[in-house]
């Protein structure tokens, strides 16, 4: 099972065949499914600069064509070739060869998500999600004016590629299985940029403490230590979004002041009652 | 001029190869196994929560103008008379920086991850030596949605922290030495800016001075608000580091002052006004 079949794979690994290298480098890939699976010894000669999808592609062409794996861009931009070597998550196309010097080299599928076939797992669980998550809601038309002081936060979680690394890693989805009650490091950097823009007027955190499950997040950074594009998934979108939950939630002081005040939340309403001119 | 370029080279190597001795010491300790980080974050908590126990039930807190920060105003306090006969004055005040940092978020994933293992460390590996199950996992939901109390130490941290700025200054402006700056006024201030820096870059500080706000430019002086959150995000990108920083500066501050009352070492004047 190759999503993009094997005449592409078998192109890309001509790509990065080299006229005479001379080292080999051995790889353990899982092959098999969920129920019946093992790793199995593979060797390739190296090229240089030769990523670890270079060499799964390589296998693939020469050795194993019903070798599955998923690929797209090659280039770290899609997202696809999530997998983890050594036991860490990571994008096959951005993994060198080389960074493995002097250990083995062991390629396995996520495992947080039901495995389909070899390098393959099934990851449409987080397109339901996503599906759940109140969209991006707005009172104005489009095109909308904004200010780059209001909107300069927005740019680290859109640039996301949904490589789902971030999930695959977090204890609560792989070791605690809790699927039904928690959403996800991705799906909290969604609902960071939606919550945090300024045109935005839907509330979602009652959704992100119960639906989301945003406290059972334990903040232990997994999440930020693999995400392939930087960012600071735990710091800037997870800490955030638990206080604003705490701001509604577990803040006596400012439950108090809305009591009095008569208005649900505090401050995203006050500014947006500014902005209204209320 | 050659004299002169051959120093900025030369300065210039040294600080290339002290940058990557600094990244070769931080390449080593990624490649270590992964047990090393939650085992040496638990030894040197155990390790800093004995010595300030020890210090806080046995000890005094003041010499000459210093005063130790784990003592700062109860230093010179008698324990209340309500208070049980186990409380010392010091304990009176310690609650808020202990109460600060263990509900701190960033002590929080180390000592989940330390003391917990709820993961001990990141890789597959790692995780299945979790010992929490699926059902009796609760996260941040049970007993830890206390953690989110942190923004109320945090209030009352500013009080501990103005303090011990007052306690800094006092060790250069002396009642009976004068003006004068010793080595001791030295670890005093950096102690304060470690302290300082550990505790403005908060993030509920973060949260309470800009991040809970979707449009600064909506609102009057969202502009400086804007400006403020961002540099607080800037000092918050280092808090682990400054977490630990201070930690060890709250340490090295106060067996400083131990060590100068039992005339182990001299506490070296470096500059000195009148007195």
């Amino acid at each position: 099972m190759t999503e993009n079949g094997n005449s592409a794979a078998r192109a890309g690994a001509a790509a990065v065949a080299d006229d005479g290298p001379k080292k080999t480098v051995k790889l353990n890939i899982f092959r098999g499914t969920e129920e019946d699976g093992k790793e199995v010894e593979y060797e390739v000669e190296l090229a240089e600069g030769m990523v670890v999808l270079d060499a799964v592609l390589k296998i693939q062409a020469e050795q194993e064509d019903d070798l599955a794996v998923r690929w797209n861009c090659k280039a770290a931009h899609c997202g696809s070739c999530s997998a983890e070597i050594n036991g860490k998550p990571k994008l096959l196309c951005k993994s060198r060869v080389e960074e493995y010097e002097g250990q083995e080299i062991h390629v396995q599928p996520l495992h947080a998500f039901p495995i389909i076939k070899d390098l393959v797992s099934d990851v449409s669980w987080n397109y339901e999600v996503s599906k759940g998550i109140k969209p991006f809601t707005s009172d104005e038309q489009a095109p909308f004016t904004m200010y780059e002081e209001d909107v300069e936060r927005l740019y680290e979680p859109k640039k996301c590629i949904e490589c789902f690394m971030c999930q695959d890693v977090c204890h609560v989805l792989r070791t605690h299985n809790k699927h039904e009650e928690f959403a996800g490091p991705r799906f909290f950097v969604r609902n960071q940029w939606l919550e945090m823009h300024p045109m935005d007027n839907q509330d979602r955190l009652e959704d992100v403490k119960e639906k989301d499950g945003v406290g059972l997040c334990n903040i232990t950074k997994c999440c930020t230590e693999v995400c392939p594009v930087g960012i600071k998934i735990t710091d800037n979108s997870i800490i955030p979004l638990k206080e604003r939950v705490a701001d509604e939630y577990y803040d006596p002081a400012k439950w108090l002041m809305r009591k009095i005040r008569g208005r649900k939340s505090m401050t995203n309403r006050e500014a947006e009652a500014a902005k209204n001119g209320n | 001029m050659q004299a002169t370029f051959e120093k900025v080279r030369l300065g210039n190597r040294h600080l290339e190869e002290g940058v990557q001795a600094l990244s070769s010491v931080a390449a080593a300790w990624k490649k270590l196994p992964w047990w090393v980080e939650p085992f040496t974050v638990a030894g040197v908590l155990i390790a800093f929560g004995i010595y300030s126990t020890a210090v806080i039930v046995f000890a005094g807190g003041q010499y000459e103008q210093y005063i130790s920060p784990f003592f700062s105003f109860t230093a010179t306090m008698d324990t209340p008379a309500w208070a049980p006969a186990f409380i010392t004055a010091p304990m009176l005040l310690l609650w808020i920086p202990l109460g600060f940092r263990a509900t701190c978020y960033y002590y929080r994933k180390a000592y989940y991850r330390a003391f917990f293992w709820d993961p001990p460390a990141c890789q597959a590996s790692a995780q299945t030596k979790e010992p929490r199950s699926a059902e009796n996992y609760r996260g941040e939901r049970a007993l830890f949605v206390l953690n989110n109390v942190h923004r109320y130490f945090l209030y009352a941290s500013f009080f501990v922290i103005a303090f011990l700025w007052y306690e800094a200054f006092r060790t250069v402006f002396t009642y009976d030495a004068g003006v004068q700056i010793a080595v001791g006024s030295l670890l005093w201030f950096a102690n304060i800016i470690l302290v300082s820096a550990y505790t403005f870059s908060c993030h509920s500080f973060r949260h309470l001075i800009g991040g809970n706000m979707n449009c600064y430019s909506c609102v009057k002086g969202g502009g400086a608000r804007r400006k403020t959150y961002n540099f607080v995000s800037r000092l918050n990108a280092k808090h682990p580091q400054w977490a630990w920083y201070s930690l060890f500066s709250l340490l090295f501050t106060d067996i400083y002052l131990r060590l100068i009352a039992a005339g182990t070492i001299q506490d070296y004047v470096l500059i000195s006004f009148g007195g």
